[in-house]
């Protein structure tokens, strides 16, 4: 047993066995949160641990409970975890963010939580929810990323209708309908799959699927791809991310952007580059990539309500993703792993930031929003930084990303890469002036201003909303932003700008974890051991 | 390996139905659906696990067959049956919160959606170049020069 693969499993145990303690000290609202705290702190510490570990020695393979292989060469009899580069990256980035999420809760609920919140169901189904993710990320075999899927499916849905109020509800079905409806698809593909290969098991798939004939692999990839792209929202069908995510509390909405849709693209890039390799859904995907792209950015440009805004360009961002991932090439895929990296933690950080927006001026809507810079530079100032991360601007990592991914199309050189570099730059382009329009409209003019000016929410809420508005000025004053809430903030600000500070060894970083998931055969080995 | 056809008919329909129902707005007849989908991919799990066998325990025969069935069929099929099981109650529970809040249980279109969607030129009432008078004086010192700002936001 090396170090390693003692680590391995610990992500989704830690989470999974404090979950349970959080779920028994449910009448102590402190207790819970010390062990929610502890127990993601571990997990950071873990992942970090498992990150050098796994970047030095090379992929690891965990054969659940011993059911290891009946003999060499074959795939194992029982569950398997396997960490390689990509997915101990994404579990180092989710760690962080839900590490940061969960601090930034506490802080909410201890400034604005009456005696009903935060409710005592929110970190046992948090942590629930960060197991799912993890088990998500290390799965070995297809049924256990299934599991994962469902895990964190499972939390999300408790996490999102929270409260119970008539909006939550609403997006609630929605969203639980369509969740549903791609965990479906999946397991029909996980039928067809183990239909055609005998195995569930990701390695010893990836060898029996080379022999199977092209159109039977086209098909069974189209199957898994369509249940992978609803769970990352990829056009066409991401219509339900923009109507459910921002009725949730905001650091539910905060976690379920920076992550949940991540764990889609990770399937994604796993199935296209483990299970059926050579590209033959390729411009299939690129030009979903651009629809994404473009669609997700035009929706953004019309909404209002910037959690809304903020959903657009979640899903518009998606296709930067998905772009590098059709590409094939090294480039493509290292730049597709590092925005990843990037977009997680800019994205959570922005809906956090919104989270403070909403306490301090009592709206989410560029209808009721103005003068926020005058208020409280403080606040502009956190929302600015991730803003223009998000659009691209030179220094922040957002760029660097993005002209990785150009780069790479570049070098593709076929006219469809050369359409969507051009998408992307659009994009790029459209993003900014979609945050520079939440920047002008909240932040610079006068709230007197803005049609709505006049009407808030009448007090800050921690996890559940009222909807009773009240006179702008009848509302009682919240005081400075809590300072549990703009730590966390901070914190996932300071992790964005060290992607570009250290953008250096990072991009490295991605560039190994690329060339690892391109090159199929360490994967394969790591588990087989033939 | 062999397939029957009779089980492959019958998953399809399930299937068609399931999505048929899927497809309505009443939340029960959605869950439904949902049910007879989850039940036709069970059923197509258990197809393409192969035929009918001994069952896998050591020492154990059934009607003289000659080969085991699939354990690992049906342990998926376990799984998604717990898995439907428990979604299906929670979608009941939403059902019925949606029905106390608003005596209906259909899934209603996103309130910002639609104003989104129908909002026309006109009546835009946020643009993004404003038209209005501003509320002040725009060459009196900007609230911007003044700070702390006590008006406008807190």
């Amino acid at each position: 047993m090396t170090l390693a693969s003692i680590l391995t499993p610990l992500p989704v145990l830690i989470p999974t066995i404090a979950a349970a303690i959080t779920m028994v000290a449910g009448r102590r609202p402190r207790l819970q949160q010390l062990i929610s705290l502890t127990s993601l702190t571990a997990v950071v510490a873990v992942c970090a641990v498992l990150l050098y570990l796994v970047d030095r020695d090379g992929t690891v393979a965990v054969q659940v409970g011993g059911w290891g292989q009946s003999e060499p060469g074959m795939g194992p009899l029982g569950i398997t975890l396997v960490a390689d580069r990509l997915s101990v990256l994404m579990l180092v980035v989710s760690s962080i963010v839900l590490l940061a999420v969960v601090f930034y809760a506490i802080g909410q609920g201890i400034s604005d939580g009456d005696e009903r919140q935060p409710v005592s169901i929110f970190q046992p189904t948090y942590l629930v929810l960060s197991a799912g993710v993890c088990a998500a990320f290390l799965a070995g075999d297809l049924f256990n990323l299934f599991v994962g899927f469902e895990v964190l499916l499972a939390a999300s849905f408790v996490l999102l209708t929270i409260g119970g109020s008539a909006e939550r509800v609403r997006a609630g079905i929605a969203y639980v309908m369509v969740s549903m409806v791609s965990s479906l698809i999946f397991l029909i593909g996980i039928a067809l799959v183990y239909a055609t290969t005998g195995t569930l098991n990701m390695a010893e798939m990836a060898v029996r699927l080379d022999d199977v004939p092209d159109g039977t692999r086209a098909a069974l990839f189209a199957v898994l791809l369509v249940a992978f792209a609803i769970k990352a929202a990829v056009f066409p069908l991401s219509a339900w991310l923009p109507d459910s995510y921002p009725t949730a509390p905001a650091p539910v909405t905060a976690v379920f952007a920076g992550l949940l849709t991540k764990v889609g693209v990770y399937a994604i890039i796993r199935a296209h580059s483990l299970l059926f390799p050579g590209g033959r859904l390729d411009n299939v995907l690129m030009v979903a990539a651009l629809l994404t792209m473009m669609v997700g950015i035009l929706g953004a440009i019309a909404q209002n309500d910037i959690k809304r805004l903020l959903s657009f360009t979640l899903v518009s961002h998606i296709g930067y993703m998905v772009f590098g991932i059709a590409l094939g090439n090294h480039l493509g895929m290292s730049g597709a792993v590092y925005y990843v990296a990037h977009h997680i933690i800019v994205q959570t950080t922005l809906f956090l930031v919104v989270g403070l927006i909403e306490r301090q001026a009592g709206a989410s809507t560029l209808q009721r929003l103005g003068g926020l810079a005058a208020a409280s530079p403080l606040l502009a100032f956190v929302f600015v930084i991730p803003a223009l991360n998000l659009g691209g601007i030179p220094p922040f990592s957002g760029f660097i990303g993005k002209v990785a991914l150009l780069e790479a199309g570049a070098q593709d050189g076929s006219s469809l890469a050369w359409i969507l570099v051009g998408g992307s730059v659009v994009t790029s382009l459209l993003t900014l002036y979609a945050v520079t329009r939440v920047w002008t409209k909240a932040f610079w003019r006068a709230r007197a201003d803005a049609p709505e000016g006049a009407l808030s929410n009448t007090t800050p809420a921690a996890l559940i909303d009222d909807d009773d508005d009240i006179a702008f000025a009848d509302r009682d004053d919240v005081g400075r932003m809590p300072v549990g809430m703009l730590l966390p903030t901070g914190a996932l600000i300071a992790v964005g700008l060290a992607l570009t500070v250290a953008a250096g060894p990072i991009y490295a970083y991605s560039e190994r974890a690329a060339e690892q998931v391109l090159d199929r055969g360490q994967y394969i080995s790591a588990v087989l051991k033939p | 390996m062999t397939t029957y056809l009779v089980p492959l008919i019958l998953i399809g329909g399930l299937a068609s139905a399931g999505v048929y129902l899927l497809l309505e707005r009443t939340l029960t007849r959605m869950l439904l659906g949902l049910l007879l989908v989850g039940n036709a991919v069970n059923l197509l799990i258990l197809n393409v696990g192969g035929p009918s066998g001994n069952p896998p325990v050591y020492g154990r025969s059934s009607n003289g067959s000659t080969t085991d069935a699939d354990p690992l069929a049906q342990g998926m099929i376990l799984t998604a049956i717990v898995i439907s099981m428990g979604i299906a109650a929670f979608v009941l529970a939403l059902a019925y919160r949606s029905y106390q809040l608003t005596t209906v249980e259909e899934v209603s279109n996103d309130p910002e959606d639609t104003r989104v969607a129908e909002r026309t030129d006109e009546d835009i009432l946020d643009r993004d170049i404003p038209d209005v008078v501003p509320s002040r004086d725009t060459d009196a010192p900007d609230e911007l020069d003044a700070l702390p700002g006590a008006e406008g936001s807190r």
